[in-house]
């Protein structure tokens, strides 16, 4: 008779499977995986490693001495306790944090601009008392460019309405507008002595948010030959939210992680962050089957690092503001052990 | 990886600004370093190494890095020269204390 192991569910739930049903949920979420993004499936070796994992009953899961990843982080610390300066300290010294970054508590590229000297000040001081790379992050968040929050016309509102000729050329206005901001923030914090420069959720607002990450991060490479670029995506495919729009003659709508690492990689990044949902009505052995069946023909074509977002609701990670420590740790060890990830 | 306690930082420096791959950049930190690639993850292998080529650590009240240790930006100057990669930071600071006449 099986006894049953506590897991979790998608949304944070605690609840007991037996192994038979957790292997039964992993391979559903390979099936999943293989049905929705048209990959291909895990091998039997893979989904038996998977299915050690979550049958463990231990509190904490880890990667073997030697196999350890660099982590990266989209912003470090709660801007709660101490300055931002501390936060990037405590990072480094408590948490051995193998890269840093500066956070604007608005984490968009556009408010930013706006509070760019104190950011520089901020950035410069850091920099003075930091070892590890110390970079600087936002978003290129496409929507904040439009009314009531910026100049551009609503698209989100044209689109219903049927006046998609308008909504289209709304977002390709938006496009240009974000990219300039994001040059110039990313410029600002390299003249400040940033490290690196990191676009978060890229592909937010759909395919234009996608696309002015990418041209902005062209115009910072060109510019900046030795500065570190990182992309994090925001969902597993582009939502075509324009349709139309191309980077290098490829279409960004419905491009899944492979595809948009080789245009990221082609604008000039150097680390590349594929993000894949979780659905919390579904296991976390679920959702992590299935977000590693997803990336992992990325992983193995990828000409830069791959840092999987593996966090709150992205990368199998329970979605809840306090992801438990026994989801996350699975998570994590799963995706480095089969993927051979770069970090996470 | 472990950051400053072991040689993650190190190794996220190469990602970060040359886009290697985790086991060349590992191999390159390690080969920098004369250390094996299962030194660069041992915090007791690390922290010697650290110290010996001023690499920063951890501080902890000055009990780990003593004063006469580089940490910050002293030590990304250390950073650099091993790894021979520009570091933004020690630019600017080249830059900004260079001769203003």
């Amino acid at each position: 008779m099986e006894h049953p192991i506590p897991t979790r569910m998608g949304d944070g739930a605690l609840v007991r499977m037996t192994p038979a049903e957790i292997e039964t949920a992993i391979r559903d979420g390979v099936a999943a995986a293989v049905k929705r993004a048209k990959v291909e499936p895990l091998t039997e070796g893979e989904i038996a490693h998977l299915l050690d994992i979550f049958s463990s009953r231990s509190r904490f899961s880890a990667v073997d001495i030697g196999d350890e990843v660099t982590l990266s982080y989209d912003g470090c610390g709660s801007q709660d306790m101490g300055t931002r300066v501390n936060d990037l300290q405590y990072y480094e010294q408590y948490l051995c944090a193998d890269s840093v970054e500066l956070y604007h508590h608005d984490y968009s590229y556009k408010p930013a601009k706006a509070v760019l000297g104190l950011e520089q000040t901020t950035m410069r001081q850091a920099q003075f008392l930091i070892t590890a790379p110390c970079g600087y992050g936002a978003m290129p968040d496409l929507g904040l460019y439009t009314v009531p929050d910026g100049p551009i016309a609503n698209w989100a509102q044209l689109l219903p309405m049927g006046r998609i000729a308008e909504a289209r050329a709304a977002q390709e206005e938006a496009v240009e507008l974000a990219a300039d901001d994001i040059v110039f923030v990313a410029a600002s914090m390299a003249e400040a002595g940033a490290d690196f420069i990191d676009l978060d959720t890229a592909g937010a607002a759909g395919d234009a948010d996608f696309l002015a990450a990418l041209r902005a991060i062209a115009r910072i490479r060109a510019r900046f030959p030795d500065l570190g670029i990182q992309i994090g995506m925001a969902s597993e495919f582009v939502l075509g939210m324009h349709g139309e729009l191309e980077y290098e003659g490829v279409r960004l709508a419905g491009l899944w992680p492979r595809e948009q690492m080789k245009l990221a990689a082609k604008a000039g990044v150097t680390i590349f962050g594929p993000a894949i949902n979780v659905n919390t009505g579904k296991s976390v052995a679920w959702n992590v089957a299935r977000t590693i069946t997803i990336v992992k023909q990325c992983c193995e074509e990828s000409t830069v690092p791959v840092h999987l977002n593996v966090g709150m609701g992205v990368g199998g990670v329970p979605m809840h503001i306090l992801p438990p420590g026994d989801a996350v740790s699975r998570a994590s060890r799963a995706a480095v052990d089969i993927l051979r990830l770069d970090g996470l | 990886m472990g950051g400053i306690r072991t040689a993650g930082d190190l190794v996220a420096r190469m990602q970060i600004t040359r886009g290697m791959r985790l086991t060349q950049a590992k191999e390159y930190v390690a080969g920098r370093l004369g250390v094996s690639l299962m030194d660069l993850s041992d915090p007791v292998v690390m922290l010697d190494v650290r110290k010996e080529r001023g690499l920063g650590a951890s501080t902890e009240a000055g009990e780990i890095l003593y004063i006469d240790d580089p940490v910050g930006l002293e030590a990304k100057f250390h950073i650099a020269e091993l790894l021979g990669i520009p570091i933004n930071s020690v630019e600017r600071f080249k830059a900004m204390t260079g001769s203003r006449g």
